[in-house]
């Protein structure tokens, strides 16, 4: 019944958070983190196991930025976009990614879900900036130049 | 597995003299900047480079000394972001700055099998080289008081930080003071709630106090929002612990059995240092059930927060933690009333606990005796933008917005003019040059801020309170 998902990793999750509703954020976390966005049959499952309506999960996932309704790539791209860093000139280093990846503000992952490119409001590492984090790891004081090396390094890494 | 009080002197005793035994120690800093910088790449090489030359190093913290060993430890945040990487050198207090894993093998040969000091690798303004990291302007007109311990201990070690008496003020509270005591001590120090407003934090913890409830929450607010500012980021990364020991003290306190920490899902290095210091703690037994064989039981939990910048608010916080969509709502109820699963609940922001162990062990007089009157002791700033020096910094409240821009920042970038400055985040105000005698304090900046208001800034410069 379930395509997307594999239940016995979703019993994992509930399991680990003890099957407590209050943990939902946190299972969500968790399932995002397994399959880097929300599948709509996660919402399913976790409403039968949890009591709770399918309704107030996908209430849940739809007000917190983090979570994504949609497949996203295997590099996730964060361009810092806090006031630090726009005024070191952040949005370059967006424009340039967005125009080598075919990407737009409506558009984030490219077809083949290798690159997912979005803005963040702030990673707190002003000091350095402008910043972006791929799959979490920083990028001090980029460049559009520099952007574009990454991009080159990380398309050879596969 | 500490049993009681007397394991407790015990252990920081072992450690104590563990650490004295380190005859130098290497501190490389390993906050979310340096770590950028490539840090972790130079804390390797360091131990490789120490190792091939045959000094007995110790990486993880031991308890048996090892005579004449040298420490290598990843710690918090020097504040110095703008020079990182960071390389600290103990105990001539040397500071290295801009390292690359290529400087590693010189900086072991010459500093630490040697005594010579790196000049190329030094700080130096106007012509002058400053080795010792407390005597660079940035670093000499700071009091670090929340940030004592971030990049002088290993961000990542229970064991030194009770090698220096860490936790030793929760156990005065635990053992030697009633709660009354406590709310009493941090209500006559007059701590005011660093998140922005300045909310006496002895009063919310009496108001908690006196109220009958099945249970009471201690939360400890981590999600820093605001652009531009990483104080809280620098202090969870840096001196976990401190935090924790904080929360613990607050616990006793109010009678309350459970703390959340809420932290930004953005600070991955937080969260983990976070974990591993609960983890840490509730192994030592300092965290979990009849700690040190006092009766009492806290524990501790990680909330990572979902990418909402609203839940830096209390009440959308609290509902946060519940598994709710992060939706303020009206008050009052207050959240000292009805906060956390509706529960008399502590929330207090990541600095404010950071302060609090030092009041309870060395008073509330001495802790008046920094800053001002109405706003006494520290505040850490973050300057970020258009100045000369980036990066973290702990000044006693009342110091001049002149000397944090041009004393301890180093002026503005390039040596342009001054316009502005905002301050305080989108909730904050902007501070022209009109203002740069004005004293940084909840007082004054209030006042200031509603005169000016929050009309259109234009970053010169962005320092966060």
């Amino acid at each position: 019944m379930y395509e997307m998902i594999d239940s016995k990793e979703m019993d994992k999750i509930l399991h680990k958070h003890q099957y407590v509703p209050s943990n939902i954020i946190a299972m969500l976390q968790d399932t995002q983190a397994k399959y880097r966005y929300l599948p709509k049959e996660a919402f399913f499952y976790l409403s039968e196991n949890l009591g709770i309506s399918t309704a107030k999960i996908y209430s849940i996932a739809t007000f917190y930025e983090n979570f994504s309704l949609e497949q996203k790539g295997k590099y996730v791209i964060k361009i810092c976009d806090g006031t630090a860093c726009h005024v070191r000139k952040s949005i370059p280093i967006l424009e340039k990614l967005r125009n080598e990846l075919g990407l737009s503000a409506t558009k984030v992952t490219t077809d083949d879900l290798m690159f997912t490119v979005e803005t963040v409001s702030c990673l707190g590492a002003c000091g350095l900036a402008p910043v972006l984090t791929v799959n979490d790891k920083v990028y001090a004081a980029m460049t559009p130049d520099k952007t574009t090396e990454l991009l080159v390094k990380l398309k050879e890494e596969n | 597995m500490l049993l009681n009080r007397e394991d407790f002197r015990n252990a920081c005793k072992i450690y104590k003299k563990s650490l004295d035994a380190q005859k130098k120690k290497i501190l490389v800093c390993a906050g979310t900047g340096c770590v950028a910088g490539g840090a972790l790449d130079i804390y390797a090489e360091l131990i490789r480079s120490n190792k091939e030359r045959g000094v007995p190093c110790t990486v993880s913290f031991e308890k048996e000394p090892h005579d004449g060993s040298v420490g290598i430890k990843k710690s918090g945040c020097h504040g110095f972001c703008e020079m990182g990487p960071l390389v600290r050198i103990e105990p001539q207090g040397w500071l290295y700055i801009k390292v690359k894993p290529e400087d590693c093998d010189e900086i072991i040969e010459k500093s630490i099998v040697g005594e010579t000091f790196l000049d190329r690798l030094a700080y130096i303004k106007d012509g002058k080289t400053y080795p010792t990291q407390e005597k660079i302007p940035f670093y000499k007109k700071q009091t670090r008081l929340a940030l004592e311990h971030c990049g002088h201990i290993d961000a990542t070690s229970i064991n030194e930080y009770l090698a220096i008496e860490g936790y030793g003020a929760f156990v005065k509270a635990l053992f030697d003071m009633s709660q009354d005591d406590i709310v009493n001590e941090v209500n006559l120090s007059n701590l005011r709630g660093r998140g922005g407003g300045g909310y006496p934090t002895g009063r919310k913890w009496i108001q908690v106090r006196r109220q009958e409830a099945s249970a009471k929450y201690i939360v400890c607010n981590g999600d820093e929002g605001d652009p531009g500012a990483f104080m809280d980021r620098s202090i969870m990364e840096g001196d976990p612990h401190r935090i924790l020991e904080g929360m613990m003290i607050a616990g006793v306190a109010c009678g309350a059995l459970e703390g959340y920490i809420y932290v930004r899902a953005e600070y991955p290095l937080a969260v983990k240092r976070l974990e591993t210091a609960i983890d840490e703690a509730r192994e030592c037994g300092l965290l979990g059930k009849n700690i040190l064989g006092s009766g009492h039981d806290f524990d501790i939990k990680i909330c990572k927060g979902a990418g909402a910048f609203v839940c830096g608010e209390g009440s959308a916080l609290t509902a946060s933690i519940e598994g709710k969509r992060g939706m303020p709502r009206v008050k009052p109820p207050r959240t000292v009333e009805h906060g956390l699963f509706d529960k008399p609940t502590v929330l207090n922001n990541v600095e404010t606990f950071a302060n609090v162990p030092f009041i309870i062990q060395n008073g509330a007089k001495c802790y008046r005796a920094i800053g001002q009157e109405n706003s006494p002791g520290t505040k850490a700033f973050a300057l970020t933008g258009n100045i000369e020096n980036t990066g973290l910094i702990e000044v006693p409240m009342g110091t001049t917005l002149r000397e944090v821009i041009f004393d301890i920042g180093g002026g503005m970038r390039g040596g342009s003019d001054f316009k502005a400055v905002q301050i305080g985040g989108p909730s904050g105000g902007c501070l022209t040059k009109e203002q740069l005698d004005l004293p940084l304090d909840f007082d004054s900046l209030t006042k200031a801020g509603a005169m000016i208001g929050l009309v259109g800034l234009w970053l010169w410069m962005n320092i966060h309170a």
